[in-house]
């Protein structure tokens, strides 16, 4: 689209112009106002905060700032505590995801041409329901006299009443539940593209199947678990609702902590400086997966 | 291909997919459950669907949440469909990078970090928090999703056909309208229905950006939720998915319309 003509260059320009201002304005400087808030005095910025914003003071607006709400951050160990469990949450859904998701995904990939896009829409489908709602049923299947106690009790497996909700054990069912289409779509896409001879190579050779499945399927399905795992770790670490509405009052999070500094406490100081320490827990994670990305687009036939 | 479904695979499927549907499903009989409590089946009844269109504070928070999804919904789709043609028509223009970046960082940042510097920054340009700030937020949000799908479309498309109505002497802009449009109209449709059901569903960032005008409905459920669980939500939510089942069923349909009628036109 190269244009001579300097009006229809202008509105060629529009093109780009108008939803990069709408990011820039409503994306870009929003973060930039957390980060300098997350350097301001809490006195300066308590709610009713009103950041005076002398437009081209750069100086100003970069003056006075301090670091004494990162410091805040290191003195409770709270924040450190909320830090590791998060990772750690996220981390082990992640592998649950893992083994979860791929006998599905391999499954999907195995099944005949004419049943895939049916199965597809099918792992799809419960993504479009609300994410609340589908959080909430765990809800009534967990409780102590939930639909799963009642279940397994009418079977004759247990006794007493199982005690889920409000553990950790009901935020990994949540996660695992709620983000499984995130990991089956990306494993799906690479399992499916699979080259089948080298596997019946392997079983001609002689390989017993598990050997295979080692050395052959899962080397090559590689970029899709990276790309799924990462998808699925990096909102599992800010995640807020799973954990407030299954988890118990223990359950340590940092999504969870960003939410009650804010909504409870009203400082919006240590929110902010919250909100920058989950970034910085996930800038790695974010960077990686935008590069497996890009190369997985890149690598469609 | 010749592959085969060994029984681990069926296995495998069948419980997967059990995993998926059974919550849903249990939820939607519940909503039927003549009993007020949630975990005891007390007979078949419809009157919680009653109290539901009853209940004015339910909706009208739902009244307000499908008109910021529409409004968002469509700004979102126009916005996203200018980023992707930028993303792929433009090659290397100044800041691309920055672009780029911006526009994949909402899908991944967690919500509670977007809701926050949104509101923060509302506040800042002393906007007052409501009906439009919550609309402002999920344009932002779901046009980064719009732009995705309409890219994808975009970059698998034959380009010949726009070159060909530009060496015939079409403007751009005629070009755009009479043979892209069309071409990538399904992909936009996609991506409306997306940003609409995202806007719908989201609770993070409408609670930090919702003042006291405006109420959404996830915020009204998640209300009613921490107090404990009820059979009105049940049925509000069983009502919210057919909905979205049906939409998705349509978009389906469409998509193997226009599928089918491209294959046509390209004999």
């Amino acid at each position: 689209m190269v244009e001579r003509s300097l009006p229809r260059r202008l509105t060629a320009g529009l093109v780009p112009a108008i939803p990069y201002l709408w990011l820039g304005g409503l994306f870009l400087v929003p973060f930039l106002i957390v980060l300098k808030i997350s350097l301001s005095d809490a006195a300066v910025a308590q709610p009713p905060y009103k950041p005076v914003f002398e437009w081209g003071d750069i100086t100003g607006f970069f003056g006075a700032l301090d670091f004494e709400n990162f410091e805040l951050l290191t003195q409770d160990d709270l924040y450190f505590r909320a830090t590791l469990s998060s990772v750690r949450i996220a981390a082990v859904s992640t592998l649950l995801l893992l083994l979860v998701g791929f006998p599905i995904a391999y499954g999907m990939a195995r099944a005949p041409e004419r049943y895939r896009s049916l199965l597809v829409a099918l792992v799809i489908l419960p993504f479009w329901t609300s994410f609340l709602i589908r959080i909430y049923a765990w809800v009534a299947i967990l409780k102590p006299e939930g639909l799963l106690t009642q279940a397994l009790t009418g079977m004759g497996l247990i006794s007493q009443p199982l005690d889920i909700l409000n553990t950790e054990t009901a935020v990994f069912i949540g996660i695992v539940y709620a983000y499984l289409p995130f990991m089956v779509l990306p494993l799906y896409a690479t399992l499916e593209k699979m080259d089948d001879t080298l596997l019946e190579a392997a079983l001609d050779l002689g390989s017993p199947p598990w050997r295979s499945f080692w050395t052959i399927t899962v080397p090559l399905a590689m970029p899709g678990i990276v790309a799924g795992s990462l998808l699925c770790f990096i909102p599992a670490v800010g995640e807020f609702v799973i954990p407030d509405l299954l988890g118990g009052s223990e359950t340590l999070m940092i999504g969870r902590q960003l939410w009650s500094e804010f909504f409870s406490n009203r400082d919006w100081p240590l929110a902010s400086a919250v909100a920058i320490l989950l970034l910085i827990i996930l800038v790695v994670p974010i960077v990686i997966y935008r590069d497996v990305e890009a190369r997985r687009v890149e690598a469609r036939p | 291909m010749n592959r085969r479904l060994s029984l681990f695979n069926v296995t495998s499927l069948v419980i997967g997919f059990a995993f998926l549907y059974l919550p849903i499903l249990l939820l939607m009989i519940y909503s039927f459950n003549a009993s007020r409590l949630v975990t005891v089946w007390g007979g078949f009844s419809t009157q919680w669907y009653g109290a539901l269109f009853r209940n004015e504070a339910l909706m009208e928070a739902a009244w307000v949440t499908v008109r910021i999804a529409l409004l968002s919904a469509t700004l979102a789709t126009i916005l996203g469909t200018l980023a992707a043609l930028a993303l792929t028509r433009y090659g290397r223009f100044p800041g691309r990078t920055l672009f780029t970046g911006m526009v994949y960082a909402p899908m991944v940042m967690p919500e509670v970090i977007t809701g926050l510097s949104l509101l923060l920054f509302f506040v800042a340009i002393d906007l007052d928090r409501g009906f439009w700030t919550i609309t402002l937020a999920h344009t932002t949000l779901t046009m980064c999703f719009v732009t995705v799908v309409v890219q994808s479309r975009l970059m698998t498309f034959d380009r010949s056909l726009e070159e060909a109505a530009m060496d015939l002497g079409a403007p751009p802009l005629r070009t755009f309208f009479s043979v892209t449009l069309p071409l990538i109209a399904p992909s936009i449709v996609a991506g409306f229905l997306l940003a609409f059901t995202l806007s719908m569903d989201d609770l993070v960032i409408a609670s930090f950006n919702a003042g006291p005008g405006a109420t959404t409905l996830p915020i009204k459920i998640y209300s009613q939720v921490r107090l404990g669980l009820s059979p009105e939500v049940n049925a509000a939510s069983t009502i919210l998915i057919g909905i979205v089942t049906l939409g998705v069923i349509g978009a389906t349909l469409l998509s193997k319309c226009s599928v089918l009628r491209s294959r046509r036109n390209a004999h």
